[in-house]
């Protein structure tokens, strides 16, 4: 829950520490994202995996998008159903209190 | 017949004998509409993400079971009048399933068609990623 994105992986390139990801500063290398279910193989993301599930989502509780955490289309979109279940049956919040 | 999975929690004050009785209930409903149950699991008692109906904590019991639609809304008409019950929640898991194994083969095929460059750079993942896919199967079967 700490960590808003996931961990940076081991075959990526290195990054000057200055930039974020998203920062968007032109000069500096963009750290290549990969999608952490296509690296896994996960083809079914489970709801009640709160371990791999609270990795892509916000303090606040919010879903994280795309550009932050690097999730291909095909696996956000059975993250976002997977992370809506949770919701639904109390695993995780809608909205948390800061 | 599909496959389902549902999730049910009860109150936390719930003793565990009568949880029992709420998961035979469960079971006679599916077998009397034409449906079998593969597996039941007790989560137990958990906090809950947020309130319901003013309760903080709640027990969850998971059920896999087979069965058509009869089954399911027949399953949840009876959970909805439980006061016992405080949320439940069924999803149909084996079209999630196949779709997965399509995933899979693909990735299989892709990785024959040009093994030289990516084999070398997935080799450790590849490992680590059995894992959760093993872990994903059983439940399917």
């Amino acid at each position: 829950m700490e960590n808003q994105r996931p961990a940076p992986e081991t075959t990526e390139r290195r990054v000057r520490r200055e930039t974020s990801p998203g920062a968007g500063r032109r000069q500096f290398f963009r750290r290549r994202k990969i999608c952490k279910f296509c690296e896994q193989k996960i083809g079914v993301i489970d709801y009640k995996d709160l371990k791999l599930i609270g990795e892509f989502v916000s303090e606040r509780g919010k879903i994280l998008p795309r550009r932050l955490t690097g999730t291909c289309s095909r696996h956000q979109h059975l993250l976002t159903v997977a992370i809506k279940r949770a919701r639904n049956i109390a695993l995780l919040p809608f909205a948390s209190e800061l | 017949m599909a496959k389902y999975e549902l999730m049910v929690i009860v109150r936390p004050d719930m003793a565990e004998e009568e949880t029992g009785k709420l998961v035979t209930q469960m079971e006679s409903i599916t077998a009397a509409t034409g449906g079998k149950v593969e597996k039941v699991e007790r989560m137990g008692r958990r906090r809950l993400a947020y309130r319901v109906h003013k309760q903080r904590e709640g027990i969850y019991v998971r059920l896999d079971f087979e069965g058509d639609g009869a089954t399911v809304h027949e399953l949840e008409r009876r959970l909805k009048v439980m006061d016992s019950v405080l949320k439940f929640m069924t999803i149909r898991v084996d079209d999630m399933i196949q779709r997965a194994a399509k995933f899979k083969a693909r990735l299989a095929r892709q990785e024959t068609r040009k093994p030289k460059p990516k084999s070398a750079a997935a080799g450790p993942p590849e490992l680590e990623g059995e894992s959760p896919t093993q872990e994903a199967q059983p439940r399917s079967e």
